[in-house]
Formats: structure tokens, sequence, C-alpha cells
């Protein structure tokens, strides 16, 4: 479904990715970690083409996404994105966030649309937020309308750009629910993210990343109980005991 | 005071109207009305090809607006109506030279607000509305200018303001607006420039603040719908 052909990229002389060859399948669930500068974000975001690549292949669903000509509007459409800031737009109601594009590129009527996002709402258990302001809204409710802004246009894949990392940590929970009942669904998900407990309860696969490679990739139960590359343990322990280096 | 008005109160208001050209407050509130008009569709475009990821669209607009903001406005005044007739053979209108020397001045100005207003929204805007699948057009049009305008009001109407003020420069090439009227009037009554220039300034002052009022009210019904 998504393939990694040798992709290098560089910011500058700064080498973000190096060397990544990777295949997604479809309904597969990835969680992809490691430190923050690692080049996780860089990853997702090459996938939609937000960041342009330097060298090698990126291939969705068998077209090369990179190559000039491709209809990028087009085919972004068929990829939802969240991001770490949410992004929705502060004009517009929870409702006409979802709406805008359906309208927009199907040609859909306004009704027609707001019933499809409507049920999107529902799905995220926002309903009763659809004709709200995402100014009203709390952290973890304006990540749920992203998800379902996203789902509009019902893409069949969904790429998370640390989706809970800007959220209070009571409100990270409500957003994992409803990520963990797309992947249960089947959706192809590449999911950037820190939340272990989530990696390790629905990812398919564990991509554990530093200074733009990939170092591990492995099963979750595999990556967390014996990993392999002495960077990724050394990870686990960071983020298991992060107080630990200050007591040493 | 009262004779004051009695004799020159309609002259003031309209010029020579109907006898001859419309002048005075009347030709004021039509010259800055239209520079107003005019210059905001320019200034969007203008502003638009500023941040334009094109840059044979961009260079060329960004050059103007230097020139036109390293130059005074009596100059571009000047330039419009001694030197455009002796490039082009024709002579233009003083109301038109005002006009175009003002669309082009404010535009230009107005150009740097709504660059501004759209450089100051989060890049994640943007990038939000393109990965939807938006294009670029689209994105600027349903997501970012209806957000950087909101922003950029303030900015706006300091503009257009400025623009009511600017409409006085049409004196120097002998349009008869209102401040060449008050000018006339004071020529002939010589004894009462006091009075004269006084209601000349407040005249201004009404139309600048009344403009002033109306945003404020505009903006504060924004804010109320946001929230």
């Amino acid at each position: 479904m998504i393939q990694f052909d040798q992709v290098n990229k560089w910011y500058g002389s700064y080498q973000a990715l190096t060397n990544i060859n990777e295949r997604i399948a479809p309904g597969e669930v990835v969680v992809v970690c490691g430190p923050s500068g690692s080049g996780k974000s860089t990853l997702i975001r090459t996938i939609n083409r937000l960041e342009p690549i330097d060298q090698g292949i990126i291939r969705v669903q068998g077209q090369d996404v990179h190559r000039k000509g491709l209809n990028l509007n087009a085919y972004r459409s068929g990829i939802g994105f969240v991001f770490q800031q949410f992004n929705l737009f502060p004009h517009l109601t929870a409702l006409q966030n979802c709406s805008l594009a359906p309208i927009a590129l199907k040609g859909l009527s306004k009704a027609e649309a707001d019933a499809h996002s409507l049920a999107l709402l529902k799905r995220v258990g926002l309903e009763s937020k659809a004709h709200v302001l995402p100014a009203k809204l709390s952290g973890g409710q304006q990540q749920r309308v992203a998800i379902a802004r996203a789902l509009a246009m019902k893409p069949p894949i969904m790429l998370f750009d640390e989706p809970t990392s800007a959220l209070d940590p009571e409100m990270v929970g409500e957003v994992l629910a409803v990520m963990k009942s797309l992947a249960a669904e089947g959706m192809t998900m590449v999911c950037v993210t820190h939340e272990m407990g989530f990696a390790r309860e629905v990812a398919d696969r564990v991509l554990f990343m530093d200074a733009g490679q990939i170092l591990e990739r492995a099963a979750p139960a595999d990556f967390f109980n014996r990993p392999q590359h002495p960077r990724a343990r050394q990870f686990l322990s960071d983020i298991r005991s992060p107080y630990a280096s200050l007591a040493a | 005071m009262k004779e004051l008005i009695d004799v020159y109160g309609l002259y003031f208001l309209i010029g020579q109207y109907p006898n001859g050209p419309l002048g005075g407050l009347a030709l004021t509130v039509l010259l800055a009305s239209l520079g107003l008009l005019l210059a905001l569709p320019l200034g969007l475009l203008l502003g638009l090809a500023r941040v334009s990821p094109l840059a044979w669209v961009r260079w060329p607009v960004s050059g103007l607006v230097f020139v036109v903001r390293g130059t005074p406005l009596l100059m571009v005044v000047f330039w419009a109506y001694f030197f455009l007739p002796v490039v082009t053979g024709h002579k233009t209108g003083q109301f038109d030279t005002m006009l175009g020397a003002l669309v082009l001045f404010d535009g230009a100005y107005l150009a740097e607000i709504v660059r501004a207003g759209l450089q100051g929204l989060p890049k994640g805007q943007f990038e939000a509305a393109r990965s939807l699948g938006l294009s670029y057009g689209q994105a600027m049009r349903r997501v970012l200018l209806p957000q950087a305008l909101r922003h950029m009001l303030p900015s706006l109407v300091n503009q257009f303001v400025s623009t009511i003020k600017e409409t006085s420069l049409g004196t120097i090439i002998g349009l008869s607006e209102l401040s060449y009227v008050a000018n006339q009037i004071n020529a002939q009554v010589l004894v009462k420039p006091l009075q004269i220039y006084s209601v000349l300034a407040l005249s201004y002052f009404v139309m600048c603040f009344g403009l002033s009022r109306l945003a404020y009210a505009l903006e504060s019904r924004l804010n109320e719908a946001r929230t």
C-alpha cells in the first residue's frame, strides 16, 4: 500500500532521512517512534508530499507520489492527515470544517456533505458540538473533530503526526480510543506517537527511528520486550524511567 | 459665521454644481469612496502576488510596492498629472489623475497589509487545507483569506482613513475638492481663516471618525459571531 524505496532527504547539509526502505501493507497499523529530531515527522510528511524528497521513490497504491505531473490535490484527498496542533479552521464550525473538502472537491451539496459530516462527528462522539467553533472545544475534542475532518473524503489511508502530544494528559485517552476504533475497522494507519500503550495494544508493527534511519522494525511485543538495537534499548529505558539519568 | 454659511455653504458642499463641475465635500466623498472601492481589490491582488510561490509573479509586484512606498504621494500625483500626458499623448482629467494616483498608492500599501495578514497565520492552516486536497486557490479563498481579513481589519481601516485625507492633495493639481474649495472661499473672504479652516478640519474629522466607528462596529460584530 505504501512503499519506500531507498528514500533520502536533506535539509541543506543535514540528512533528515537516510536510505529508507519500508513496505506497509493494506490494513496495517504502523507506529513510528524515536527520539525528537529522529525524522519521524519528516518521514510521515513525505507520504502525502508535505515534504519533498531528494532521492528514491515513494509509491502509494502503486503510484509514484513524488513524480512531476501527479494530480497532487486528488492524491492528497485520498489520504487523511492528522496534525499535532489539530489545525482546525478557526472561522468554521466543527461541521463546516468537515464539510469543506467534500463540498469543494466532490461537488456535494451542502446538505449531502453535512449529513455525512454529522455521521462522522457522531462517530467521534461529537455530534452535539457540530455547530460550535473550534475555540469553544477542548484540545481532545478539537483533535477528534480533526480526525473526523480527515475522514471526510473517505481516505483508505490515515496518517497521524503526534496526534496526542499537544493534549493535556486526561484527553489523550479519548483521541486514542477513536484511533483504535479506526484500526479495528481495517484502516491503513501510520502513526507517529509516543503513546507506547497504544503501540503495544493496537499496532501491527513498530518502526524505531534515530538520526533519519529506521534502526529497528518489529512486532510491538518484540520491540518492547526484546529491543535489538542498542539505541532502541536506550530510548525505551529513557521513556520508562525519565528521571534515571538525573539519579545517576 | 451665519453669513459665511449662507453665502458659501452650498459651494463648500457641492462646488459649482449644477452650473459647473461637482466639487467640495461631495467630490471628496466621491473620490475617497471610489478610491477605496478600487484600491481594495487591487491591494488584494497585489498582496496575493506578494506571497505567491511563483517568482515571476512575486518580483515585479515587490518592485512596484518598493517604488511606491519610497515615493511621496505628492510625487505620484505630479508625475501622473504632468508626465503621463507627455508619454501617452492624452491629457487626463484632474479627477481621473487623482483617483489613479490614490488607487495605485493605496493599492501598494494595502498589498503589504494583505501580505502581513496572510503570513501572520499559522503555517499549519495552509498545510491542513492542502492535505485535505484543496488547491492553492481554494486554500486561499476558503481558509486563509477569511481568517486573514479579520486580522487585517484594523490596519485596513487605518489605510482607508489615510485615503480620505490624501484626497486633499488634489488641491495642488487644481481639483476642486474640499480643501481647494475652502482655499477659494478663504481667498475671497480674507478675514475669517480660523472659521473656514476649522470647518474644513471638522469636515475631514467627521468623515474619518465616522469610518472608524463603522469599522469598529463591524469588528465587534465579527468578534461576537466568533464566540
